[in-house]
């Protein structure tokens, strides 16, 4: 697809060029300030004692002798935070009849998961704290543990929240109609059931917070390492009663987020307290153990689904049942039921087909809180579709590439809507199609496959379709009561010097958000990249904005710079034009100089703009006043979403004696629009892939039978690590949005949206001749193994 | 993560560190790489009042002949393993176990005797220590030692280690002619615990396997010998017929623990795919 070339095309342009992170170097030379890192005088440290129990009463709670430790400052129960901190509640609006029940920092008289905080002790130091922990006695009275998802659902079975009438936080369906018609004529019927595992981030810097209240001011500072600094300024201003403009929200250094670090945590909010209860800074980091048990965990979804075709396979309709367990609450503000929802709505996506059908239950339990982590519901909708479809290949007689291309929805076919009601503005699934086929030598890695087998060599190829919802509108939260902004603002000032400082409200945690930004302002202004300083991360100093999360800050929060960009070189050059006695529109801006727009011959510095409109504005005719910083915001507008699309292959050999799996190579064709970096670009999707590929193969959060997390530590959950990664090759196709000026669209959750289907679909070619199937993931030696009928 | 508050002290010599630990009695430690103990004290799995700091302890380091076998300090460092000539020479199967004992950073500072000492039933070294038909030498109150590798583990993470004594080197037969190793490991990512892992030493007239010690690791309480898969291949060569009973003989010789990711029965099943690879490697290597 090629869209008509503009100013963002030009020759010389930083869009689409691969300049590095300015923050990199910095980085990379230990100078980071990571909330971990940070000492603040007079601050004090908060450990929490954790219940050992995943459902149990608290019948009483001593902490005389903790008190008396010397270095504690305080020992806090659920009641004394409940004194000052309001209750919340995780549901939305628009997800109509769900329930969660309320939640407060720290529990008055009963726990709901193994892990849960109940006591927070505050002290001179961490170990003092730790020391204290181990002083406090809580008396505990069990009560039945909710575990297992179909006991949970069983009438009669214990309830996670006594007073509800069952453990259902949300049902909801989707039925275009016609669908068992369809299924009762149709040629080919294939159907499964999938099963997800529970998995979590692991980002490298875990959950850090310190809450900084000052008595004098009335004043509440918390540097927090958050994806979404302006979400919890509202949240710590409403739910401790402090006005907006006296909470500061300071998110900088973020050593990695997923998703992860932008919901509310119960540790956090009670640091907060804390600090307001002692009048001090107090400091919380989760260690790698309270991490495992405290942070969001994901997916856990077991889904059913079938799929019906015509004799010649096209896809007719499908047919889905999605039940997931999120933990005992919906998590706050953004709940726990946007993954199911995703799923149920992104199943099919990729492909042309009317009659579509599902079901989705989400069903509390005695475990940490699930919630939106990279790439929410897609990973599961892909491999759901991309086995079945698959499975339907194999029936119908087709090669996987083969069907794909048949039912593929046409790339001159668009804009179109999804069964489930998904609005696709423009999508290249035919030319992502082509791509991956010629990139992977897909016939050359057959005959090979062909070949080793006779020699005892199991190799799988596995392909995967998918798309990508970026770029949200408010259709995603904003509708339902949260007041989780979707627009971004920017503060662009030409400084005295001539040079630019952004100010903007999108935030980097890692990915390259900044170093793009200065890429948009340099590129719009006419400016070498080094003259940009890119500001983010701050309520007091950046505006109000969406922030990060679910791939928007290129799209979102780029066209504000862009668009902010423009309104202050046009101020630039009303100025200069004065100066020069030109019109504005004969005069551009290119390398730091005004030019003449036609000839580019060099006119004035911006230096000296800068100059006689800082210090000489008295040369400037009599009644001018030179706007050098402009403030812009920018709300997606058009489309609902902005969504992308792509495809991944892979290739990888089982060795049936033992069941372990190698990979060998990875494949991405991706459209995520205007790339604006590319080797930003393709790092988000390697760093994706790695984490789809995670999920496929290691991570799963394993709990007992009385609800224990079984393998919480970086010993026993399995994340993916560099030896066992394979060459990751990456093609993009772009098919900008035509909603904004920039085009672009999100890439951040793409790698991890279908690198696991594309394992579950290679597994299960390299397992063909054995007549055995895999349906869950992750995918581990035992499960083939099993499946191989080998022990 | 904090470790409980501990005193410290730095050992220069055997003595030392052994008055030390009987002045202070069950309450001290002695601490070397402090790979294995320090996640233990952060974990306040562990919280002993002192630690014994033995690693600057100069009669603990360095790797010499004597006689027969090689004198490998316990203070020898995983990283050494690897790269020693002496090692690469006399003791290749602890050569070939070493890049599998974790990462390079670990590497850098755990030690041979450490891992001895803790006897880890998933380790690599103490299983070696079986396969070499080592000696442990141990310094304590009542004076010098040496216990047989066979002799050495008794349970789980349980030693002929009396409480307060110091392991000061393990003795290895040298590697000589006519004598074969293998070793391998699976593990789900390289570097970690393996799931079910081996090492073999054999000692050959011809193709004629007149001795063979095979040890695994990751299969129970302790670091295991077959000695019924020994047994079913001593006098023998590495023919299909022979190495099939070997990997028969582990139903008997082993008893793979409950776990809940990797069931006994997969474990026994991988550790017959193990030893098969392992021997055909051997036979191979005729
Ligand atoms: C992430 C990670 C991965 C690892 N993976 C592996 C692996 O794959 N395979 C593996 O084998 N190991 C692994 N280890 C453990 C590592 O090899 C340890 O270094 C080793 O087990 C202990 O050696 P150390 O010198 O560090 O002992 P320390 O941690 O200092 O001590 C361990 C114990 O041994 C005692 N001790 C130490 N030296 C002596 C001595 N000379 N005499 C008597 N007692 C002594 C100490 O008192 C303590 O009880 C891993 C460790 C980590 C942190």
């Amino acid at each position: 697809m090629s869209a008509p070339l503009t100013s963002l095309d030009r020759p010389n342009s930083y869009i689409g060029r691969s300049v590095p992170r300015p923050n990199a170097k910095r980085l990379l030379a230990g100078r980071g300030r990571y909330v971990s890192d940070l000492r603040l005088p007079r601050m004090l440290h908060a450990a929490f004692l954790r219940s050992p129990h995943a459902h149990a009463k608290i019948i009483s709670i001593d902490i005389e002798q903790a008190r008396a430790l010397e270095g504690v400052h305080l020992v806090a129960t659920g009641a004394d935070l409940a004194k000052i901190c309001t209750p919340w509640t995780g549901t939305l609006d628009h997800f109509k009849g769900m329930t969660s029940a309320p939640q407060l920092p720290l529990p008055l008289d009963r726990v709901v998961w193994a892990g849960q905080a109940v006591v927070a002790v505050v002290a001179e130091t961490r170990a003092i704290a730790e020391d204290a922990l181990e002083l406090i006695e809580v008396e505990y009275e069990d009560l039945l543990v909710v575990v297992d998802i179909d006991c949970a659902r069983e009438v009669g079975t214990p309830l996670v929240n006594p007073g509800s009438a069952n453990n259902v936080c949300f049902r909801s369906q989707l039925d275009s109609g016609g669908v068992d018609d369809v299924f009762a004529s149709a040629a080919h019927v294939v159907e499964e059931e999938f099963s997800f595992g529970r998995h979590t981030a692991v980002t490298l810097e875990p959950r850090a917070i310190v809450a900084d209240y000052d008595p004098g001011s009335e004043m509440l500072t918390v540097h927090h390492g958050t994806q979404t600094p302006y979400q919890f300024q509202d949240l710590y201003s409403r739910h401790y009663g402090i006005p907006e403009a006296r909470v500061r929200v300071i998110a900088t250094d973020i050593g990695g987020s997923f998703g992860m670090k932008l919901h509310v945590y119960h540790e956090d909010m009670a640091v907060v307290g804390l600090s307001i209860l002692l009048g001090r800074p107090v400091k919380y980091v989760a260690d790698r153990i309270e991490s495992f048990v405290s942070d969001i965990h994901a997916r856990d979804h077991r889904v059913r689904a079938r799929i019906a075709l015509d004799a010649k396979g096209e896809i007719l309709a499908m047919d889905v049942h999605d039940l997931t367990a999120i933990g005992a609450f919906s998590t706050y503000p953004r709940t726990s039921v946007v993954e199911g929802n995703q799923v149920i709505r992104l199943i099919g996506a990729p492909y042309r087909f009317k009659n579509y059908r599902a079901a989705l239950e989400v069903i509390f339990q005695n475990k940490v809180q699930t919630s939106q982590y990279r790439a929410v519901g897609h990973p599961i909708a892909c491999a759901v579709t991309e086995r079945l479809v698959d499975m339907a290949a194999a029936k119908v007689g087709l090669d996987p590439f083969a069907i794909r291309e048949r039912n593929v929805i046409a790339d001159d076919a668009y804009p179109q809507t999804s069964p489930t009601g998904y609005r696709f503005e423009a999508l290249s699934h035919q030319e992502c199609l082509r791509r991956l086929h010629a990139m992977m030598d897909y016939d050359a890695l057959r005959a090979e496959q062909a070949d080793l087998r006779k020699r005892g060599v199991y190799r799988g190829i596995g392909i995967a379709t998918f798309v990508e919802i970026t770029n949200p509108s408010p259709a995603f939260y904003g509708v339902g009561g949260a007041r989780i902004s979707s627009q971004d603002g920017a503060i662009v000032s030409l400084t005295p010097t001539g040079e630019v400082r952004c100010l903007i409200s999108v935030t980097e945690q890692g990915q390259g958000t900044e170093a793009i930004i200065s890429q948009i302002v340099a590129d719009q202004l006419g400016l070498a990249q080094e003259h940009v300083k890119v500001i983010t991360g701050d309520t007091e100093v950046t505006p109000h904005g969406g922030a990060t999360w679910a791939c928007r800050g290129a799209g979102i929060g780029g066209e504000t710079a862009l668009q902010a960009t423009r309104v202050l070189k046009r101020n630039i050059l009303e100025i200069a034009a004065l100066i020069l006695q030109e019109q504005p529109a004969a005069l551009d801006i290119i390398d730091g100089e005004v030019v003449d727009a036609a000839t580019r011959q060099q006119r004035l510095p911006i230096s000296e703009i800068a100059r006689i409109a800082y210090f000489r504005s008295d040369t400037l005719p009599p009644g001018t006043q030179a706007q050098l910083t402009v403030s812009h915001h920018f709300a997606p507008q058009g489309y609902p979403f902005a969504f992308t699309n792509g495809i991944q292959g892979c290739s990888l050999e089982v060795d049936v004696e033992t069941g372990f799996i190698k990979l060998l190579k990875h494949f991405v064709v991706e459209d995520c629009g205007r790339i604006i970096n590319p080797m930003l670009v393709d790092e988000q999707l390697r760093g994706g892939v790695v984490q789809g590929l995670g999920a496929a193969l290691f991570e799963e959060c394993r709990y007992s039978d009385t609800g224990q997390l079984i393998n919480g530590s970086l010993a026993d959950y399995l994340v993916p690590m560099a030896m066992e990664m394979p060459d990751i090759v990456i093609a993009h196709v772009e098919t900008p949005t035509a909603d904004t000026a920039l085009g672009a669209k999100g890439c951040g959750e793409a790698g991890t949206a279908a690198a696991s289907a594309c394992v579950l679909n290679a597994v299960n070619d390299a397992l063909t001749p054995f007549g055995a199937t895999i349906s869950t993931i992750p995918i581990t030696p035992a499960k083939i193994l099993k499946a191989l009928k080998r022990f | 993560m904090k470790p409980r508050a501990f005193s410290y002290f730095r050992a220069d010599t055997i003595d030392q560190a052994l008055n030390a630990h009987a002045r202070a009695g069950d309450d001290a430690r002695f601490i070397a790489g402090g790979q294995s103990l320090v996640p233990a004290l952060s974990l306040r799995l562990q919280a002993p009042r002192l630690l014994i700091d033995i690693a600057h302890i100069a009669d603990l380091r360095g790797i010499r002949r004597e006689g027969d076998t090689l004198r490998i300090g316990a203070l020898t460092r995983h990283c050494e393993m690897l790269s020693e000539p002496l090692i690469a020479e006399f003791a290749p199967l602890l050569r070939a176990a070493a890049p599998f004992v974790a990462h390079p950073a670990i590497r850098n500072r755990g030690t041979f005797g450490g891992s001895v000492a803790l006897a880890d039933p998933a380790s690599e070294f103490p299983a070696m220590t079986l396969a070499l038909g080592a000696e442990i030498e141990i310094a304590g109150p009542s004076g010098s030692r040496r216990v047989k590798a066979d002799d050495f583990f008794i349970d789980l993470f349980e030693t002929a280690l009396q409480p307060g004594e110091l392991i000061t080197a393990v003795h290895v037969p040298l590697f000589r002619s006519g004598q074969r190793f293998a070793f391998d490991e699976l593990a789900r990512r390289r570097g970690d615990y393996a799931l079910v892992g081996c090492g073999i030493l054999a000692s050959h007239t011809g193709d004629r396997i007149d001795d063979i010690r095979i040890a695994f690791f990751s299969v129970g309480n302790t670091p295991t010998r077959v000695k019924g898969a020994e047994a079913a291949l001593t006098g023998f060569t590495f023919d299909a017929a022979r190495i099939a009973a070997a990997q028969a003989a582990l139903e008997d010789d082993l008893a793979p623990p409950e776990s809940d990711e990797v069931p006994p029965a997969m474990r026994l099943h991988l550790a017959r795919v193990l030893l098969g690879r392992l021997l055909g490697r051997l036979g191979e290597g005729a």
